[in-house]
């Protein structure tokens, strides 16, 4: 089962000629059963060429009405970055996985606000994507660290991810899919939404929830998770020895008048029955004794 | 990115909002000139650094002859102003803004913010001006009356208005404050602001409102479409250590420890760090290579953490997913030799070519120390630590 992403979806590449779309649509199309998924790129005036033997459209909506793809995935440079995922949702398409890093928030913000009468789902911007193991990634993770499985893993981080999936297969635990929503401020799904799909995922038995300093939203999924969740939830955050006020690589990053504090989000997840550690390397171990 | 105070006041301006008049000046001749410019009675002499809390820390007096506005631009110019933000060392003082004195007979606050969960701008008011409003929030959050700015149609005119009815602005000055309220908004959304404050706002005795103070921070994404803010950017308020690793697109941050870090990817880095603090030692930076380290990045982030003195010793943190572990020995390896590394220095890998990598290190003749997971090398290197001191 899995979610938003399986063997049998079919994903466009926006931005497939630059630099980095080549780079990871190679590597995604090599990874399981890639080569079938990844069936159409666009770049505008670039319509009618191909990559690798995947055609070029110079719209999403030509892309889409051709290969009748129903996820995009978006490697656009920053300042095209917002209006590549307008343009996705206008095409209709039904889950946008937004890779790109750096897009001004005031772009985002207006996309969001364009996004809330359609159902088109975005993951990101400033993430590394999404990956079902054994089946299909969409993104920039490294494939080979992953194995299926039954425990799902949501966060905010890209490398802390890699680090808790590697943790997870020094315990023979296999991944129903890794969500990773990103580290900006204003982004699509949140930790509660995928929260919410792992909880009706019947491959899913456990998920690792992998949260940062920054804004209240793994306050708000705990306490979902207390009243909700029928699974065993673990929970990291990072950035218990952060300084207020300083931004920690990610735009959203930053502990601001005196909100969004490591020590406050673990406690909130602590009261609502997840297990936490403040061991970023025990994440693994963790997972293994709430699945026994 | 953050600008002084007297700045974000001429960018407000020109939006529309109310200021009282002044000049900024950096010489002690400057503020005299300025002073007789303004004319009087009354003048504020107002120490411009990155930081609040200036009032408190002795930073902005009040002068009502041009003899004090010179003694009290001597006093503050030049000064190390120590204020609840910048830290113990203070920050010195080497711009000045003087103004004109205002009738203030109310102070009031405004302030707007991108709010995470309404994916918003959000426009906070208070009748509790002058004073720190994360205490009001604390204490009286029933005083902070907050509103989701549209982004399609802007701030309106009816909810400018009613914003400003709720902190107690009287209706003959009801009009002007509104269109303050909306300049506001105008000039947060066309700079791609991310906080703009005006604490306080304030009422005269002529029912007129205006920005006694300003602060405004922008969006580091967007500067790229604003090289008018970015030629506003003062480099002397900023840590000469980050300023260096921007240059070379690293991020980093300066911390208070000794053992120095090297990790790729915010999130991991800041693990990195938190994992350090849980078996007894302190990180001395926060820094984040990001995805595309080469020999030379690395080589520059080695030679910005040493320029720490505290640092006593490296922890180098990878996990590697697209950067592969031998690229990054590799270039372990040459920054090590090329910085004639003298502190311990330990190193974890993981992920992509991850045995070559190891290969590398052990073949490489250095005395590095090889950590098989995060526990182990935070383990490591606050041992190598201890065994120093």
């Amino acid at each position: 089962m899995a979610i938003l992403i399986n063997q049998n979806t079919r994903v466009i590449t926006q931005g497939i000629t630059g630099k980095t779309g080549q780079f990871h649509t190679r590597a995604c199309a090599a990874y399981a059963n890639g080569k079938n998924c990844f069936v159409a790129g666009v770049t505008p005036g670039k319509g009618g060429q191909a990559f690798e033997g995947i055609p070029i459209y110079n719209t999403v909506a030509d892309a889409k009405a051709a290969s009748a793809a129903t996820v995009s995935v978006i490697y656009v440079p920053p300042p095209y970055a917002a209006a590549a995922i307008d343009e996705a949702v206008d095409a209709g398409i039904d889950l946008v996985i937004c890779i790109t890093e750096g897009i001004p928030v005031r772009d985002m913000i207006r996309t969001r606000y364009r996004m809330r009468a359609t159902k088109t789902i975005l993951v990101g911007p400033n993430c590394p994507g999404v990956i079902t193991p054994d089946e299909i990634k969409v993104g920039i993770m490294p494939g080979h660290i992953h194995r299926r499985g039954p425990v799902g893993v949501v966060s905010r981080s890209g490398t802390l991810t890699y680090e808790a999936v590697g943790q997870l297969m020094e315990q023979g635990l296999g991944q129903s899919t890794c969500v990773g929503i990103g580290g900006d401020p204003v982004n699509g799904l949140k930790h509660l939404d995928v929260m919410k799909m792992f909880n009706e995922d019947p491959q899913t038995e456990a998920v690792i929830m992998v949260g940062e300093i920054g804004g209240s939203d793994e306050e708000e999924c705990a306490r979902w998770v207390k009243d909700n969740m029928r699974k065993p939830v673990v929970g990291f955050i990072a950035g218990v020895t952060a300084p207020p006020g300083k931004r920690m690589g990610h735009a959203g990053a930053i502990i601001s008048g005196g909100k969004g504090t490591a020590a406050e989000k673990l406690a909130v997840m602590e009261e609502c029955g997840i297990a936490i550690t403040r061991n970023p390397a025990e994440i693994g171990k963790l997972a293994r004794s709430v699945l026994r | 990115m953050k600008i002084h105070e007297y700045q974000a006041k001429e960018i407000l301006r020109r939006f529309g909002v109310a200021t009282p008049r002044g000049l900024p000046c950096f010489t002690l001749d400057e503020a005299l000139a300025a002073g007789r410019e303004l004319g009087g009675p009354v003048w504020v002499v107002k120490a411009q650094i990155h930081a609040g809390g200036r009032g408190k820390g002795g930073g902005v007096k009040v002068a009502r002859t041009l003899d004090e506005v010179k003694q009290h631009a001597r006093a503050i110019l030049g000064m190390r102003l120590v204020t609840h933000q910048t830290g113990p060392e203070g920050r010195v003082v080497k711009r000045l803004l003087i103004e004109e004195g205002a009738d203030i007979r109310t102070e009031l606050y405004i302030g707007m913010v991108v709010d995470r969960s309404s994916q918003r701008v959000v426009l906070m008011a208070s009748s509790e001006g002058g004073i720190d409003i994360e205490e009001v929030a604390a204490s009286t959050p029933e005083k902070i009356h907050k509103l989701a700015i549209d982004p399609v149609k802007g701030l309106t005119t009816d909810q400018a208005a009613d914003m400003a009815h709720k902190i107690g602005i009287p209706d003959a000055a009801l009009p002007q404050a509104a269109e303050l309220l909306r300049s506001l908004y105008r000039a947060f959304d066309e700079t791609d602001a991310s906080l703009a404050e005006i604490n306080p706002l304030i009422l005269s005795g002529d029912h007129r409102v205006m920005a006694l103070d300003a602060k405004m921070n922008f969006d580091d994404n967007a500067l790229f479409r604003h090289p008018e803010i970015v030629a506003l950017r003062d480099l002397d308020e900023e840590d000469p250590a980050e300023i260096e690793a921007s240059k070379f697109d690293l991020s980093y941050i300066s911390l208070d420890g000794n053992i120095g870090c090297l990790v790729n990817g915010a999130g991991l880095a800041m693990a990195t760090m938190d994992i350090i603090k849980l078996y007894g030692g302190a990180p001395a930076n926060f820094l984040d290579v990001g995805g595309g380290a080469t020999t030379e990045k690395v080589t520059e982030a080695f030679k910005i953490m040493l320029r720490n003195r505290n640092v006593q010793a490296i922890l180098v943190n990878i996990f590697g997913g697209i950067m592969k572990c031998d690229v990054i020995a590799h270039g372990v390896v040459e920054a090590a030799r090329q910085v004639k590394l003298a502190v311990p220095l330990v190193v974890r890998l993981e992920g992509t070519n991850v045995d070559l990598g190891k290969q590398i290190l052990a073949g490489s003749g250095l005395p590095i120390i090889s950590a098989g997971n995060m526990a182990d090398a935070a383990q490591k290197v606050v041992t190598a630590v201890r065994g120093r001191g």
